[in-house]
């Protein structure tokens, strides 16, 4: 393979598993705020809580890899359907600077609580022996574990789609971000459907963030650091959409890591003008509803 | 019951009410508490007067974003943009020859309202996540603009080698912190006669309505767009200048002026004190950044956890923030 | 000009999709009139009104205000030309006062509202004016106080006030009594009639009683085109209105 083609392929091949985690983490993002228009800027924390969970139980406990996983998302499920009863639902509806000023209040505490517990360096994640290594796919190999984050969120997209298509919860979800008075009208218990929906958010987003512990680093100013780029997956995407996410990480996630390669002195910038003159022509984002 | 009686109450209420509201910009005694204040701790805490610059700085940073978020209701994450901007022009400004003060003054907060001119243009359109995003990405841009262009703005490691001339060639930059803190003082007195000019103008009247109703602004023939775009360009103006005032009295400008947290920041002092009240600024500044200055030297993390636990405890319970309280407690 | 209409729709079009809800509607409201726009749910009321103040672009035909075009225009533009409307649901400056709700409407009106030097308070006139509109619709007492306190029935009341500040040519009330308990539905009525003659006036609503009581022109609207237009006993007595209802009320007699 000639050089150019291989640097494009790489790229492109990191790119897209770096947009499998950003996609992972905020899909729930763009739902919950599709469904609850609410601004959780605080997204960010599960991600980070998932990662601490994961690479706590990995190194300090030895647990398997899989498993840590799902504790990982499990973790954060609870925890956030524990924040979402407490806090969130009082802000329903409300003012939009209580909620950025109650979910920014939550990063702040988030990163005392991770300094306190975890300390500030930044947590160690090494990928599962099965899943390290290269994988030979004949003209190339790629990096195991790169590799199986891609097969990750192809298989993600897919289920979140079937999901919102076929089964009755998701039926339920897609109208009440379409319309949520005509959605309770009818009958549907849009409380605990938000409750419901958070915790498959914040559980994904705690999922993600263990999945891509070693490309987004787990440390306590995780929530903050990030923010920007899930806030840009999510207003570039579209609210209340798991299309309009997957497309915005795409473009995200191989522009920076394109970026990154090729013109690491333009640094993030042009990403950022990127995502003003995306907004700029579409505000609702690419996926966004008129 | 006797007719005349009622008339009479009719027109004496007619007379009380329409004067009532006439009368709302007239200066009260109690407005000139924070003056008095700044005065006394001139003369009460010599040694503090470098602190005391600042906060009056910031006092002026954070009336600017009142305009924009308590007045206007737009909800910003990127006010540090335009006080960033100021900071570096003034800056740049005076580590390369012209050191002049007043200037620098004018020549940031000219920049910064370019800033906020262009980036209203185009952030102002859109309402919710979306404009909180842009203003987000404005200023992350410009952060990391900065960034790269370290050749002219030091980059990561600041802007170093300003040298401010004395204010009217007289007023010498001293050691103590004397002349920047009357240099701020006046500054800010002149921005805050500005911003409260503006905030009782039918102007600054219509603003409150943008804010409580756009759509009943828009059904009485309220130019909102153009309304917004000018509040915000004045807001820029005036968070540049509190940028060139620090820079010019700390000779240092570094990417924290640019920051997330230097939004956010303002965001928090102004809810503690309370939002969209003129004086809000006065006491959540203050007490902002005198608990900071106590507090997070002795622990950091703690610092972090009381102010979000603070900011989570005052969205929830303290709405209005202490001039909020003050008013349920005058009740 | 002397034949104008306050308002006019010509060949009005909008669809979403293959929803018509304006099917080239023909639509005049003349000069002083106390009109009435009815219909079954879904009829096309709300596009109606949206396209009228400009809230929705059509996708073909003309709206004309006095005579002129402005289909082109904004929102903002139509309400300079004379066009004032009321919402459904409440749509007021909530923590502002009445007296302040009503001033902000007249401020646009006198062009002042764009001075950021001088003092509102300077301009007694439009202060004054705001008054003696409240005064008017009986609700001086509420003046001073922020309408997100007052009783419904009062906030709807202040909505009209709220649009007679603009002093308007013409007047679109959208369902004015709609959330109001039943027993104060005479007094929005009664402020309805006591409006000055030369407004041309337009009430979107579903209350039968009310739109008796008010309309002397009726235009019953369904799935996005005008089914009959007529003053009241016309209406009450077509076969194809009642129809239209489906027995779900005699015109007149019933309650909503």
């Amino acid at each position: 393979m000639s050089d150019t083609l291989s640097a494009i392929v790489s790229i492109g091949f990191h790119g897209v598993a770096f947009a499998m985690v950003l996609y992972l983490i905020s899909v729930g993002l763009s739902v919950t705020m599709g469904l609850m228009g609410f601004v959780n800027l605080a997204h960010g924390v599960f991600a980070m809580l998932g990662g601490y969970v994961l690479t706590s139980l990995m190194n300090r406990q030895g647990v398997p890899f899989a498993v840590a996983l799902a504790a990982a998302a499990l973790t954060t499920a609870i925890a956030s359907v524990a924040i979402e009863r407490l806090l969130y639902r009082r802000l329903y509806g409300g003012d939009e600077l209580d909620q950025v000023l109650l979910t920014m209040g939550l990063i702040f505490m988030s990163v005392a609580g991770a300094t306190y517990f975890w300390g500030p360096v930044q947590q160690p994640m090494l990928p599962p022996s099965w899943l390290s290594g290269q994988i030979d796919f004949g003209f190339r190999s790629f990096p195991g574990y790169r590799s199986f984050l891609i097969l990750c969120g192809a298989v993600l997209v897919t289920v979140l789609w079937l999901g919102l298509e076929r089964t009755s919860v998701g039926v339920q979800i897609r109208a009440a971000v379409d319309n949520l008075r005509m959605a309770q009208s009818v009958g549907i218990n849009t409380s605990r459907l938000f409750t419901l929906t958070f915790a498959l958010g914040s559980g994904l987003a705690g999922l993600g963030g263990a999945l891509g512990a070693d490309l987004l680093a787990i440390n306590p100013s995780y929530a903050l650091d990030n923010l920007i780029y899930f806030l840009i997956v999510v207003a570039v995407g579209g609210l209340g959409s798991i299309r309009g996410p997957f497309a915005a990480a795409l473009l995200l996630g191989i522009a920076d890591t394109g970026f990154k390669y090729l013109l690491p002195e333009l640094g993030a910038f042009f990403i950022y003008a990127l995502t003003m003159a995306i907004l700029l022509w579409r505000p609702r984002g690419l996926f966004g509803r008129a | 019951m006797a007719t005349e009686g009622l008339v009479r109450t009719g027109v004496s209420a007619r007379r009380e009410a329409i004067g009532a509201f006439a009368r709302r910009h007239r200066y009260r005694p109690l407005e000139a508490l924070p003056w008095a204040a700044a005065i006394a701790a001139f003369a009460v805490f010599p040694s503090y007067l470098p602190l005391g610059s600042q906060i009056l700085a910031t006092i002026l940073f954070a009336l600017s974003a009142d305009l924009v978020l308590g007045y206007a209701g737009i909800v910003t994450l990127g006010h540090a943009a335009f006080f960033g901007t100021g900071a570096y022009t003034a800056g740049i400004l005076a580590a390369n020859g012209w050191g002049e003060p007043i200037s620098g003054l004018f020549a940031g907060a000219a920049a910064a309202a370019l800033v906020g001119f262009l980036s209203g243009l185009i952030v102002l359109r859109t309402t919710g996540l979306a404009l909180l995003m842009q203003t987000l990405v404005v200023a992350t841009l410009l952060h990391e603009a900065a960034n790269k262009a370290s050749w002219i703005t030091g980059g990561d490691d600041g802007l170093q080698g300003m040298d401010v001339w004395p204010i009217f060639g007289l007023f010498r930059f001293d050691l103590f912190g004397r002349t920047a803190y009357v240099y701020c003082l006046v500054v800010l007195f002149l921005g805050w006669w500005m911003a409260r000019r503006v905030v009782h103008s039918p102007f600054g009247r219509s603003l409150t309505g943008i804010r409580e109703n756009v759509l009943r602004m828009h059904a009485i023939g309220a130019p909102v767009v153009r309304r917004r775009l000018v509040i915000y360009t004045i807001s820029a103006a005036l968070a540049g200048t509190s940028g060139a005032l620090i820079a010019q009295t700390t000779q240092f400008v570094g990417l924290g002026t640019l920051s997330l947290d230097r939004s956010g920041g303002v965001l928090i002092m102004l809810i503690i004190g309370g939002v969209g009240r003129l004086y809000g600024a006065f006491i959540g500044v203050p007490l902002y950044m005198i608990a900071q200055d106590r507090f997070s030297e002795v622990e950091p993390v703690y610092w972090y956890f009381w102010i979000g636990l603070l900011m989570v405890i005052v969205v929830l319970f303290g709405r209005g923030g202490v001039l909020g309280l003050a008013d349920r407690l005058r009740r | 000009m002397i034949n104008g209409a306050a308002l006019e729709t010509r060949a009005l079009c909008k669809s979403f999709g293959a929803l018509r809800v304006a099917d080239s509607i023909d639509f005049r409201l003349e000069r002083g009139a106390r009109h009435a726009l009815i219909g079954p749910n879904g009829a096309g009321k709300t596009s109606f009104v949206n396209l009228v103040t400009g809230a929705l672009r059509p996708d073909a035909g003309a709206i004309l205000i006095d005579g002129a075009e402005v289909t082109a225009l904004s929102q903002s533009a139509r309400v300079k030309r004379g066009l004032a409307r009321t919402f459904q649901v409440t749509a007021l400056f909530r923590r502002l006062t009445a007296l302040e709700n009503v001033t902000l409407a007249i401020a646009e009106r006198e062009g002042v509202a764009d001075d950021l030097l001088w003092p509102a308070g300077r301009h007694q006139g439009v202060i004054e004016e705001a008054y003696a509109l409240l005064e008017a619709l009986d609700l001086a007492e509420e003046a001073l106080r922020p309408v997100n306190t007052l009783a419904y029935g009062r906030q709807r009341l202040i909505e009209i006030a709220v649009a007679l500040g603009l002093a308007p040519k013409v007047l679109l009330l959208d369902e004015p009594a709609a959330g109001v308990p039943s027993s104060e539905t005479g007094l929005i009525a009664g402020v309805v009639e006591r409006l000055p003659p030369d407004i041309a006036v337009l009430i979107i609503d579903h209350d039968m009683d009310l739109v008796f009581r008010l309309a002397r022109r009726i235009t019953v609207l369904v799935e996005g085109h005008i089914l009959v237009e007529g003053p009241p006993e016309a209406i009450a007595g077509d076969p194809q209105v009642r129809q239209v209802y489906l027995g779900e009320r005699a015109p007149g007699s019933a309650r909503r």
